[in-house]
């Protein structure tokens, strides 16, 4: 078996090409979909898979297809092309390197829920990858694979392209739709969920990119197949996105299960200067800050194992902190970019963000006064559980968590004095 | 009916139907959850977070469908473990709501505690000191003392105009959206947005010219804080020490429910004077919103030009001079007659008509659309409400545009349409009901077509089935491109379809006239009479009683000559007060009662306000005081007298008296102080909802197949077709004393076509000289896409005496000099 299915372009260095893609095997998948399977079978294989979202929540992928409505049509499917998250690059990798397994994977998911439209909502600053992939679906059209009456069946079916225009918030599936509908980038209040409320008020599936391109092997390999890799809670592979203070930053495609020890020090080649590891964010910016230690390098890796640490896996974007980093610089950094990408829709979010970050500025040049680190945390603590989306509870996890697990990087300084 | 669910919120037991917000069942049971974004006229946002509570929901065993029961039998409940927005879940049966539990109140105090970070405080200078939910919330829910640096606080402009009228100040503003959903949900205008993001985040206009729609006064009602305030108001007075009246708008045929708020101040040497209109709820006709002409055009009460005193031949004399000589006047006279306008009460008018039966003159009604009579015929009946009208009923608007000439009406039909009825329109060119109703079918006829539009109206299949298949039927017309007797041919031929359509005669159903004036609907009520031409009568009678109009000042008549012995009788200093050999000063009617019936053939009371201006008179006491001279017994003291001899009188009016009309009914949103968060400052109506008319003989008389009288002009290849047009903001004598809608009215302008222009060689912005008839005018060129091609459009009442349409040359004004 080849290492890679997500990352297949490291392998087999053109298969952007079409013919190089469908000599690989390429869109067999969907043809088999449309031609020999019904629609509710292509969603039983992938809830069988036991495939979850790779956009961070780790939702059943399956089950998500299963919710949509089908009193109200037509329906829609929305790849989630909006990677913003800070150390998250997996998407425009597969983007840019293995482009017609993520639109085939479009494709079979738009079948299976019965759209004969969809949209690639991609990060404005990702203008490059809309126009590859502009060109990908017309070499697509061109040669049949996508437009009307597919493989001689009623199915038809459009993937069109749309850019974003730099906001984070977007990548949060109701904001993407309104941004899609030429509105406001803001969250919508849920429920209702996309799969009864989505696009122009019609149900609609939103999946992560990693997410869909991992659909055309499933539905040509089988569940029990997919099964086989990962752990019975994540089945399958996942794309980690590691940066941060180790050797080899960069995509790691590994199956659940793995460790951090083998995702840093094997695959990342270890922490520079040869450091001792101090912390992980596990999920970028959005995550709680794990404090390391031999338990938490040791544990395999999948959407529950880390939640006894108080962390989550999210999109698996792990940053690698060393002892050369304090944490009031991380939530320094964390929280100067969750204020400036609040929508500023719900009121925690828009002036929680705000004080914190007044907050976090006048620790770190005062000297971390005790009153001022404990109020930070507190108002922390008062954005969460309030807001509107999950941007604004995001926005305080590094702080909270910096604040409880590092507490030695808030004790109060001396300032040295400074002359004159 | 849609099934009802019961919950628990606080310990009290509540029943509503399903699909209500858990904040409106709440507040049904006497709970006020405290809200900023939320508005019960608004889809719910969900953005302020301040309507946070904890909600527990019993947990459903999934084979059974049953809930599950804990140890005492009772459902066993699960809460989320975080608070949630009760603006945006709807209640289910079963749940239980802790609205003041300590974490609920934890959560609200949270979010008070928020919005103070970016807040002044300045409260001490903020005109919504007083009356402000920000204020009433934070030291209901809110901390005592801020966490927040003073030092970080965000500093932004204070003095944003958003347009002419209203002006918003960013630091106040918390961002709830509830002005820029107002404007786009409720009036279908998204003329304002946000702008930025974040802390950044900001309230802007988008249209141009700035904040362009008629109703942006209503967003000061439900800002929340301080952030928009009318630049009528701004700085002018603090609410508590304003006193209310209630009173009806009367700028328009609406009857939009108000209150004047007064102030005795200094810089008005010592009087008492209006500082502000609110609209008064009334759900069955302006809900809880008014128009900004309704909202800034009462200046004229307080202007200059107000008439204090009586006057002959020129001079200030005594009452008793005065009326002594105008009842001579009427004495010697052998031809004479009385012309009144609509914007006279039904007491007025009721005292005119006696009067002029004594005198056996005419009574005429000054207005520029006829058909009256129909209406009285055809109209609303007691209990209909166009608030009931939705899917499965039609509305036809039939040579009318609402948003001009009655902008509430405009807001019900289009929330009508909203609901899913049927709306069907008639006109000659787009109007904005046209751009922003839904569900709608629109018939375009030609100016000088408007005898066939009901007849086409039928010969299109669609719209005839959506016609006869409609539940129920209203039907608004007006006089756009016609004459009088051309709009009174209308509206036999909207009543022929009301009869035809089996809609005669029917609760919810009838004719609507978009009169200019509060009170036509009364006069027409009360038996006047349409005047079709007034030049004749200016040039053959002797006498002429001309109450509350300006003949003269509109173009309608000129001096040719021979002159009628004139006694005018009105509030204001006019054209026509200048021609006059007796003025008969005349007080507003902000300062007396009275009653009006509106379009709906609604009679509403109105209470004074303020006291008379200088030595006016109300006008029935003025006409009263007349017939005392002429042997006529009038009373000239008591209006709800007057209302009870009308009662008596009139069959319509049955049954009705001032004690009626001021009774008023339960109504849905709360209004009141106790509710300024919840539902905006309008206010509560305590003082009368009114009683729509009962039917006169509906049914029983079919009108004749109309025939056109007289035909319209016709725009003709190569000559230009001038057509007066109704818009809101005109530079009427009525509306020029409110200076600060001087920009709103402009200059005197002609509307053309883009093709119209070039054949004429004019472009936009140039002045052009219009010349028709013997009469000419300038006027600035504006050039617009909707005017069908060869017309120029003139707003009426701008200073360009047309008074129908016409045919024209146009020249530009340079080329003449």
């Amino acid at each position: 078996m080849s290492q890679y299915l997500l990352l297949r372009h490291r392998e087999i260095p053109e298969i952007s090409r079409l013919e190089v893609y469908r000599q690989h095997g390429g869109f067999e998948a969907f043809q088999k979909a449309v031609t020999t399977m019904t629609p509710d079978q292509v969603t039983e294989v992938v809830k069988a898979s036991g495939l979850r979202g790779r956009g961070g929540a780790g939702f059943p992928t399956g089950l998500k297809w299963s919710f949509m409505d089908r009193k109200s049509w037509p329906h829609y499917v929305v790849a989630n092309a909006d990677e913003s998250e800070p150390g998250t690059f997996k998407d425009r990798e597969i983007m840019e390197g293995n482009p017609f397994q993520f639109l085939e994977g479009v494709a079979i998911a738009s079948y299976a829920v019965g759209a004969q439209r969809a949209y690639i909502y991609i990060r404005g600053e990702y203008q490059h990858i809309a126009r590859w992939l502009d060109e990908k679906i017309a070499e697509m059209e061109a040669a049949g694979l996508l437009g009307e009456k597919l493989f001689g069946t009623d199915y038809s079916l459009r993937i069109y392209t749309h850019l974003g225009a730099g906001a984070y918030i977007c990548g949060e599936e109701t904001a993407l739709l309104e941004s899609l509908e030429g509105k406001r980038g803001q969250p919508r209040v849920r429920p209702p969920f996309p799969p009864t409320f989505g696009l122009y008020g019609k149900p609609t599936v939103v999946n992560n990119v990693e997410t869909l391109t991992n659909v055309p092997l499933i539905v040509q390999n089988g569940a029990e197949w997919y099964r086989r890799m990962g752990t019975p809670d994540a089945p399958g592979v996942k794309i980690f996105s590691l940066s941060g203070r180790v050797k080899r930053p960069g995509n790691y495609e590994l199956p659940f299960g793995l460790t951090f020890r083998q995702l840093i020090y094997e695959y990342g080649g270890g922490i520079l200067d040869d450091r001792p590891i101090k912390a992980i964010m596990p999920a970028g910016a959005s995550s709680s800050l794990l404090r390391v230690d031999d338990r938490v390098l040791d544990t395999p890796l999948d959407y529950v194992a880390l939640r006894q640490f108080g962390s989550d896996l999210g999109s698996a974007s792990v940053i690698v902190i060393d002892d050369t980093v304090s944490i009031d610089w991380v939530i320094q950094k964390t929280i100067r970019f969750f204020k400036h990408e609040s929508c500023g829709k719900c009121t925690p979010c828009r002036e929680g963000t705000y004080w914190m970050k007044h907050l976090i500025d006048r620790i770190r040049e005062d000297g971390k006064e005790e009153k001022q680190v404990k109020l930070l945390l507190d108002v922390a603590r008062q954005i969460q559980g309030k807001c509107l989306c999950a941007l604004g509870e995001f926005s305080t996890m590094a702080v909270v968590s910096g604040i409880e697990r590092f507490p030695e990087d808030f004790r109060e300084t001396v300032l040295e004095g400074v002359p004159g | 009916m849609s099934k009802m669910v019961t919950l628990t919120i606080d310990g009290i037991k509540v029943t509503v139907p399903e699909g209500t917000l858990l904040v409106d069942a709440a507040r049904q049971a006497g709970i006020h959850i405290p809200v900023f974004c939320y508005h019960p006229k608004l889809e719910p946002a969900g953005m302020c977070r301040m309507c946070l509570v904890e909600i527990g929901r019993p947990m459903i065993d999934r084979n059974t469908g049953q809930p599950i029961l804990d140890e005492n039998g009772q459902p066993k409940l699960q809460f989320l473990g975080k608070l949630e927005t009760a603006c945006t879940n709807t209640v289910s049966e079963g749940m239980v709501v802790f609205t003041q539990s300590e974490k609920a109140r934890q959560g609200q105090k949270a979010t008070v505690e928020f919005l103070l970070t970016s807040h002044p405080l300045d409260c001490p200078i903020c005109d919504k000191g007083g009356e402000c939910p920000l204020q009433d919330l934070t030291m209901a829910y809110g901390p005592a003392q801020s966490r927040f640096e003073y030092e970080d606080k965000i500093h932004l402009a204070k003095h944003v105009p958003l347009g002419d009228l209203i002006y918003l100040d960013r630091e106040r503003c918390i961002l709830c959206s509830r002005c820029i959903r107002f404007q786009a949900e409720l009036v279908g205008e998204a003329v304002l947005t946000f702008d930025e993001r974040g802390r950044s985040s900001q309230i802007v206009t988008v249209s141009d010219p700035p904040f362009d729609s008629v109703f942006s006064g209503n967003t000061t009602d439900i800002c929340p804080v301080g952030a928009l305030t009318t630049a009528d108001f701004r700085f002018g007075a603090r609410p508590w020490e304003l006193k209310a009246a209630a009173s009806i708008c009367s700028q328009c045929a609406v009857g939009c429910n108000i209150v004047y708020n007064t102030r005795r101040e200094a810089r008005s040497d010592g009087r008492i004077v209006i500082k502000r209109v609110l609209p008064r709820q009334n759900e069955e006709v302006n809900d809880l919103w008014i128009c900004d002409k309704g909202r800034f055009g009462y200046h004229y009460t307080e202007s200059r030009a107000r008439l204090t005193a009586p006057r002959a031949e020129g001079r200030p004399v005594s009452w008793e001079q005065a009326l002594q000589k105008a009842a001579e006047g009427l004495r010697s006279a052998s031809q004479k007659a009385l012309i009144a306008s609509g914007r006279l009460s039904n007491e007025d008018l009721y005292t005119l008509k006696r009067l002029a039966d004594h005198l056996q003159m005419p009574a005429y009604l000054y207005t520029p659309i006829g058909g009256g009579e129909w209406v009285r015929r055809y109209g609303l009946s007691t209990g209909s409400d166009l608030s009931a009208l939705g899917k499965g009923d039609a509305i036809l608007v039939v040579a009318s545009d609402l948003y001009e000439e009655a902008p509430l009406w405009y807001l019900r039909v289009r929330q009508a349409a909203e609901r899913g009825a049927a709306l069907i329109i008639a006109h000659p060119r787009t109007t904005r009901l046209e751009r922003q109703a839904p569900h709608q079918y629109v018939l375009r006829y030609a100016y000088g077509d408007e005898g066939e539009i009901i007849e086409r109206l039928r010969r299109e299949a669609k719209i005839a089935q959506t016609l006869h298949e409609a539940r129920n039927l209203v039907i608004f017309f007006g006089n756009e491109g016609m004459g009088l007797e051309q709009s009174e041919s209308l509206a036999a031929a909207c009543a022929d379809l009301l009869v035809e359509t089996g809609h005669a005669g029917r609760i919810h159903n009838g004719l609507i006239g978009v009169w200019p004036h509060p009170n036509a609907q009364g006069a027409w009520e009360l038996g006047f009479q349409p005047i079709f031409d007034l030049q004749p009568l200016f040039e053959t009678m002797d006498a002429l009683y001309l109450v509350a109009l300006d003949p003269f000042g509109d173009g309608w008549v000129r001096q040719n000559g021979r002159k009628p012995f004139l006694i005018v009788q009105d509030i204001l200093e006019t054209a026509t007060v200048r021609q006059a050999d007796v003025v008969l000063a005349a007080c507003a009617y902000t300062e007396r009662e009275g009653t009006f019936t509106s379009g709906e053939r609604r009679v509403q009371r109105y209470y004074p306000a303020v006291p008379r201006y200088g030595d006016s008179r109300p006008d029935f006491a003025i006409t009263a005081a007349l017939g005392a001279k002429l042997g006529l017994n009038l009373e000239a003291q008591s209006a709800a007298r007057l209302f009870q001899e009308i009662a008596g009188a009139f069959p319509a009016f049955k049954g009705l008296d001032y004690a009626r009309l001021a009774e008023t009914r339960p109504q849905w949103p709360p209004t009141g102080r106790a509710d300024y968060p919840f539902s905006g400052t309008a206010q509560p109506n305590t003082q009368g909802m009114g009683k729509i008319l009962s039917a006169v003989a509906e049914g029983t008389m079919t009108p004749l197949p109309p025939t056109m009288q007289k035909e319209s002009l016709r725009p003709e290849e190569g000559t230009l077709l001038l057509v007066p047009i109704h818009r809101l903001f005109d530079a009427g004598s009525l509306l020029t004393p409110s200076a600060l809608l001087h920009g709103r009215i402009g200059a005197p302008h002609i509307i053309l076509h883009p093709k119209t222009a070039q054949e004429a060689g004019v472009t936009a912005g140039e002045k052009v000289l219009i010349e028709w008839e013997d009469r000419q005018a300038e006027a600035l060129v504006k050039v617009e896409e909707h005017v069908p091609v060869g017309v120029g459009l003139v707003p009426r009442s701008m200073g360009i005496p047309l008074s129908r349409a016409a045919r024209a040359r146009l020249h530009l004004a340079e080329r003449v000099r």
